[in-house]
């Protein structure tokens, strides 16, 4: 909008009287605005981003950042190549985590230049707070790629636009708050970077562009999983425009260049390796690659060829051929293993009902639900009315660079409502393509309003002579209320976009600003209550345990409490093995007897839940619990859904099913809360996270005890005892011939030590 | 009141300590086990004495040879030797006031005390005062005299024995009041060792009912303060009193050499056990006006170690009985005007934790993150910063910082103590002055801006308590001119960057200056150059235009003809001489290849602005002639009507195609 409103000739007088030094020319005053605004969004995108810092304190958020920080911690004190080859025993135990293979080391190492070139610079900063501003500071810099995107799809006006709706847009904020050290938060700007080397390279033909986007690729690879969609949407993209006949040696250069170079880089990731030539996932572009080589040769043939029918002929026989060919490549490849099939995980984002129904692991997470509407509301706001209207003027100036920008768009649109966490790969294109809409809109609609403005002036200066006045309405003849239609809907456009400005403001400071570490809440008098329990619980554990100590949680936890506790744990956010997982849920939902030979056999010696009965906060263990026994069960049958329920109900009062009111979990987080009085005029042993008064207040623990909990009773820690003495042979005796003589489902059935729970099943 | 001498090497008697081993008929009240009783040793002599020890089955000999001359205590009524101990926190405060009496003939400077290995491993503190008046000494007052160890060579190594010299000589027959305060620490046994949650913490106390000397001692007393509390059992003597929550033991008169009669306590003390393992103090200078203290704790309850579950519902329905020996609780007394004040640990910051301070000092009550059960650890940072013109003083060119030595929180025991000054860098001729024997070395420190680092005194002290809070002092010089070296630095660092971009945008870096793409860069540099120009021209004729319409207006308000011809004259020719301006460029553009795409605008624009200028001056000429003529608005406006229209419309065009030049 800066852009769009050209200094008025009164200002360029202005101008012209001041002092010759400052003397600018048009063209430099619109360079100085442009820089300035560009600058003031670079560091509006900064700032907007430190509510979290400003409200709670510079810290590290949510689950999977605290495993890059730790990693980070790790590569700069031990050195890259300690880094490359570590292997972590502290996860996963007793399996362990080879973790320079298994991870995308580009936001460590970006983080840890950053840091060793501030130290280099004599700036003596922590590098937890290097990773806290990583995310923004890349959010930044992604305002600068945008703006140079749209720049090249359109025009700087559109940059301007694009850089300063991206600045704030709330579905990329969600994920580059400062502290959200996420890969996310560069791979973003590594995704638009490489988009926008791609469409300068098709534009120019460049082999350099070609090639920078190709390390624009590398960066993407090294940063985030999601390159997948790079290295999916090109291809098409590259299909779209030979579909069109726009086919050209542009984009012959670039996109060879681009994925030749780029492949043998992301090769050099050791988390994708041979998997860039061998997988499913990435074929589409290979085969594109060898359709543009047939397509070029085909070309050339041509050129050669002046005969139209032989020409026609040799097509036919060449392209069927290659289909042929690459057919069988591809058949012979998936039947001897060579190129392995999709992964689930592709699966579930051309199939939104695959993961419910085959990996419920992916589908546990809540980011990885269908996104619903109110959700693209909350992360679009205007921007999902004034996609369409962008699309709509892409269509009307159909070019290579509106073509890709097309075509990100929708697929990323798809791709957002499949999954809530990918709007942030949707964010670029929506943006981008709803600032061309108004960047053209605003400019059509100032076109219009200084088109009157001459008139406008010589009628007022005429003013006083009526004869004068009279001829504006000569002038105006085409269409009579224009320009104030144009000045409506212009001031309509800017009333709009701050709505936006505000909106964004808005989601960001409550929203998407809570590190989800520290909970905070209102108190009785307005103060403000924060719910520290977490670390509290994680820094008893780093200091009030043996140094090996194991301990066994749900896998949202592992990686703050290898990060922030320092202690080995079983499972964690790095789901790499669906049954070692399982067999932690089959422990938090058998019943603890069982749960003890499972956890002895795991080495346990800390069971950490967590429990929001008291505070009523409601993502604890119990409510995640169904997704434990769904795991669970998913690999040992034994653990049936079902018992758990009451009527396909899922209940923790008095109606809860006998094996939900006696199972581990249900054990540990209710352990004694049957004596505690939650909130006044209730019954002791009120949760208030579901709001019931709990089944079973009587739990009597066997095999563990309560260790340490929070102040809040968020998090409880209990300790596995060590095995009793040999006093037991006779139970084991017993326990072990029933459980030869009886098949194993109904083993338990008997089991001497629980009476009550005859009683119930039989 | 009188004297009595004890003749000559009388010390030939052994003296029986009981030791650990022995079972020791004074356990009155419980079945103890021994082997965890801590026994305190003191001896008190000359340099001059020499004493001979020869260990036997648990039993020294203690021998004198070449005795000439002997001490006594003086029997004073009500102020003898008296010894008082304060067990009432978890150190161990043992304040003995004593009048030494020279009953030789030579004159005595200095006096030895002693004490066991194990006594001194945990002897934090010891100071000796002389008390001149005859009031209540308060031990902490005035300097001591100086103590320092001595290894006389007959003395078995189990004894550290002290010195301590006496300003002046004690002659025959002369008199002096010794207050000698030793502070120890880890010397309370919990006991029993583990408790569970809800149990009291119960401390065991060992020592001597009688003072061990190797002199006679008139007569002596002991008195023992314990906290307000349950008192489980103590060693029932028949001269034995409890007061409240004072014990008394004798007085004890005419004790012979080396009398020994051990005391057990056994009592309740839930005062907290905080003892930081190791405390890293680090002070840092900057001579803009701060002292940033920076102190990393390492603490643990060192109480009796909890045992069994830790059940948070017990502990929050009813804290001061289910949790009785754990503290929640810390506080330190940090000095005043301290600002900034943070607390956080190595996951972050703490919340809770609260700030009150007046003009005395600033007390910050932090409250770690979990309560501190026995044999629980915890470690967090706290930091604050100071006014430097407080701690910061100059003396005969050389700066020093005087600040205290010890940790701010009450009651806290440290076991390793690390105090590092970080002095601003380009401190040269640093020295320290403590008032007690501290190891000390080196360091640097990178920090913000710095180039060769800052240097850094490290002092490093074992076993401090809240009695070692004095000052201390490190001297050093530093040029004040140094301050200015990092802003300069600053300065000139972003002067050089902008420098380097002023070059980098005028300077011509291409590699290769003959390529083709470089020379089409540079002819297309110097079209959109003349593209300018034009646009330029173009808007002064526009200006112009502005100008003759001007007039008219002017013209219909005023009706003088001949200024508006005027304007006329002079807007001709400076339309000429504009016409004449554009030829050159537009000739420039008509030669290169590389205008070839704009050139056809370019030349509409000019036709157009051609266009329009013959337009208006054909309105003016029509409208200046109507003026002439006389004749009335309206036939004016009628006119010039298709005219305006046209003009109108030029306009609009002229002001799109202007817009498209704009743009390349």
């Amino acid at each position: 909008m800066v852009v769009t409103s050209k200094p008025s000739p009164m200002a360029l007088d202005l101008l012209h009287s001041l002092p010759k030094t400052l003397k600018l020319k048009t063209k430099q005053q619109e360079l100085l605005i442009r820089v300035a605004t560009l600058s003031l969004i670079y560091v509006l995108a900064f700032a907007t981003r430190l509510f979290s810092v400003l409200r709670y304190e510079s810290m590290i958020h949510e689950f999977d950042p605290y495993f890059n920080y730790r990693t980070t911690l790790f590569l700069t004190r031990h050195g890259f190549s300690e880094f490359w080859n570590w292997f972590d025993s502290e996860s996963w135990y007793p399996l362990g985590r080879i973790v320079g293979g298994t991870l995308y080391p580009g936001l460590m190492l970006t983080a840890a230049a950053i840091h060793s070139l501030l130290r280099f610079l004599r700036l003596a900063v922590h590098i937890r707070e290097v990773c806290v501003l990583t995310a923004p500071f890349f959010a930044s810099n992604t305002t600068l790629v945008a703006y140079f995107f749209a720049k090249e799809v359109w025009d700087s006006g559109a940059g301007l636009v694009a850089a300063a709706l991206i600045a704030v847009c709330p579905g990329y904020i969600s994920r580059s708050v400062a502290g959200s050290y996420d890969n996310e938060g560069v791979a973003i700007f590594a995704l638009l970077l490489t988009f926008y080397l791609f469409v300068k390279a098709v534009n120019t033909g460049s082999l350099a562009w070609a090639l920078a986007s190709a390390f624009g690729y590398f960066y993407m690879v090294s940063a985030w999983g999601g390159y997948v969609f790079i290295i999916n949407l090109v291809p098409l993209y590259v299909l779209v425009l030979l579909v069109t006949g726009r086919y050209s040696l542009r984009l012959y250069v670039a996109y060879n260049c681009m994925y030749v170079v780029g492949m043998l880089l992301a090769m050099q990731i050791r988390f994708v390796g041979f998997q860039h030539v061998q997988s499913g996932e990435h074929m589409a572009a290979m085969g594109v690659f060898f359709l543009l080589q047939v397509f070029f040769f085909l070309d050339w043939v041509r050129h050669l060829l002046s005969d139209t029918k032989l020409f026609q002929a040799f097509l036919r026989i060449t392209v069927t051929s290659a289909v042929a060919v690459g057919a069988v490549a591809l058949g012979v490849g998936m039947a001897s293993g060579y190129i392995s099939p999709w992964t689930g995980r592709f699966y579930s984002l051309l199939d939104p009902t695959y993961a419910k129904d085959h990996i419920p692991i992916i589908a546990s997470v809540s980011e990885h639900q269908p996104t619903a509407w109110s959700s693209f509301m909350f992360d679009f706001h205007i921007l999902l009315f004034l996609f369409p209207a962008g699309l709509y003027f892409c269509f009307k100036r159909l070019s290579d660079a509106t073509i890709f920008l097309v075509l990100y768009g929708l697929t990323s649109m798809y791709f957002a409502g499949v999954m809530v966490r990918l709007i942030l790969v949707a964010t670029p294109a929506v943006c981008l393509i709803s600032a061309i809409a108004v960047s053209a809109t605003v400019k059509n609609l100032t076109r219009l309003v200084r088109a009157k403005s001459p008139s406008v002036q010589s009628g007022s200066s005429k003013g006083t002579s009526t004869a004068k006045s009279s001829s504006k309405g000569v002038v105006d003849n085409s269409q009579p209320f224009q320009k104030n239609g144009a000045i409506v809907l212009l001031l309509g456009a800017f009333y709009l976009l701050s709505r936006y400005a505000i909106h964004c403001t808005w989601v960001t400071s409550e929203a998407y600003s809570s590190p989800s570490i520290v909970l905070a809440a209102r108190g009785a008098h307005g103060n403000r209550v924060i719910f520290d329990d977490y670390r509290e619980a994680y820094f008893w554990l780093r200091q009030n345990t043996p140094p090996d100590a194991k301990v066994m949680s749900w896998w949202d936890y592992g990686y703050q409490i290898t990060a922030m506790g320092n202690r080995t744990v079983i499972v964690d956010n790095n789901t790499w093995n669906n049954t070692h997982i399982a067999t932690v849920g089959r422990a938090m939902s058998s019943y603890e007897d069982e749960a003890y030979e499972i956890m002895r056999s795991l080495d346990v010696d800390y069971v950490l839940v967590v429990f929001g009965g008291v505070t009523g906060y409601s993502s604890d263990d119990i409510n995640k619990f169904l997704w434990m026994v769904r795991i669970g069960g998913g690999v040992f049958p034994v653990i049936k859904e079902p018992d758990y329920l009451v009527n396909g109900e899922y209940r923790v009062d008095k109606g809860a099913a006998p094996k939900m009111l006696n199972c581990l979990m249900y054990k540990l987080s209710y352990y004694r809360f049957g004596e505690l009085t939650t909130e006044y005029g209730k019954p002791p042993g009120y949760d208030r996270a579901r709001g019931v008064e709990i089944g079973n207040k009587d739990i009597k623990l066997e095999y563990l005890e309560e260790a340490f909990t929070t102040q809040n009773w968020i998090v409880r820690i209990y300790k596995v005892k060590p095995p009793k003495n040999r006093l037991w042979t006779n139970f084991e005796y017993v326990e072990l011939v029933e459980l030869l003589l009886l098949p194993l489902s109904s083993w338990k059935v008997i089991d001497p030590l629980r009476p009550e729970i005859n009683i119930l099943i039989v | 009141m009188k004297m009595r001498s004890i003749p000559f090497l009388l010390f030939l008697f052994p003296i029986l300590f009981t030791f650990p081993f022995l079972p020791s008929p004074v356990l009155s009240a419980s079945d103890l086990i021994l082997a965890k009783v801590d026994r305190r040793v003191s001896l008190l002599g000359f340099r001059s004495l020499s004493l001979f020890f020869t260990s036997h089955c648990h039993s020294f000999k203690l021998h004198c040879q070449g005795f000439r001359f002997s001490f006594q205590f003086q029997n004073q009524p009500g102020s003898d030797l008296r010894i008082r101990i304060d067990l009432t926190s978890q150190i161990v405060r043992i304040t003995t006031s004593l009048k030494v009496e020279n009953t030789g003939s030579d004159v005595v400077s200095e006096i030895l005390l002693s004490f066991p290995e194990n006594q001194a491993n945990h002897l934090a503190y010891l100071k000796a005062t002389l008390s001149e008046g005859k009031g209540k000494v308060k031990p902490s007052a005035g300097a001591g005299l100086p103590v320092e160890v001595v290894h006389p060579k007959d003395l078995p190594p189990a004894l550290t024995i002290y010195s301590v010299s006496l300003p002046k000589g004690l002659g025959k027959g002369d008199s002096l009041t010794l207050v000698v305060l030793a502070v120890l620490t880890h010397t309370l046994q919990p006991f029993p060792e583990k408790i569970n949650q809800g149990d009291i913490q119960l401390l065991l106390f060992q020592e001597s009912a009688q003072y061990l000397s190797p002199y006679a001692v008139k007569v002596q007393s002991l008195t023992v303060k314990l906290p307000d509390a349950r008192i489980e059992s103590y060693t029932k003597l028949e001269n034995a009193k409890l007061q409240g929550s004072e014990l008394k033991y004798g007085p004890y008169e005419n004790l012979p050499p080396f009398s020994y009669l051990p005391i057990v306590i056994h009592f309740e003390n839930n005062q907290p056990f905080a003892v930081a393992k190791e405390l890293v103090r680090e002070i840092e200078i900057s001579h803009w006006g701060n002292v940033q203290i920076t102190e990393h704790y390492d603490i643990i309850h060192a109480g009796a170690q909890s045992k069994g579950e830790f059940s948070r519902l017990d502990y929050q329905t009813r804290p001061y009985l289910r949790g009785a020996s754990a503290f929640r609780r810390l506080v330190a007394r940090l000095p005043p005007r301290a600002h900034s004040v943070y607390y956080r640990d190595e996951i972050g910051n703490i919340s809770t934790s609260s700030l009150w301070g007046d003009s005395k000092k600033t007390e910050l009550e932090i409250e770690p993150r979990y309560p501190m059960f026995g044999g629980w650890k915890t470690a967090f940072t706290i930091g604050y910063g100071l006014p430097l013109r407080d701690y910061l003083f100059g003396s005969e060119g050389k700066r020093f910082l005087n600040i205290t030595f010890g940790a701010p929180i009450n009651q806290l025991v440290i076991d390793t103590l690390f105090i590092k000054v970080v002095l601003p860098e380009g401190s040269k001729d640093i020295s320290v002055s403590a008032p007690f024997p501290v190891k000390q070395w080196q360091e640097t420190k990178l920090s913000h801006l710095d180039i060769g680092g800052r240097p850094v005194v490290v002092l490093e002290k074992n076993n401090v308590v809240p009695e070692h809070n004095e000052h201390f002092q490190v001297y050093y010089k530093f040029n004040s001119l140094s301050m200015l070296r990092e802003p300069l630095m600053l300065i000139s660092g972003f002067f050089f960057l902008f420098i380097a971009c002023i070059v980098y945008t005028h300077a011509d870096i291409s590699i290769s200056k003959s390529s083709a793409s470089y020379l089409a860069k540079l002819q297309w540099d110097e079209v959109q150059a003349t593209v300018q120009q034009v646009h330029s021209i173009i808007s002064r004729c526009l200006t112009a235009h502005d100008k003759l319409e001007t007039s008219l207006y002017d013209l219909s308000r005023s009706g003088d003809i001949q200024a508006c011809k005027a304007t006329r004259k002079s807007v001709d020719s400076s339309l000429k001489e504009l016409s004449k301006e554009l030829k050159l460029p537009l000739a420039f553009l008509q030669s290169s290849p590389q205008a070839a795409q704009i050139l056809p605008k370019v030349e509409e624009l000019v036709a157009k602005e051609r266009e329009l200028q013959d337009k208006l001056l054909a309105k003016h000429t029509t409208v200046v002639d109507c003026y002439e003529k006389k004749l009335g608005g309206r036939e004016i406006e009628n006119r010039i009507a298709p005219q305006q229209q046209k003009i109108n419309a030029l306009k609009q065009e002229i002001d799109d195609l202007m817009d498209v030049i704009d743009e390349i």
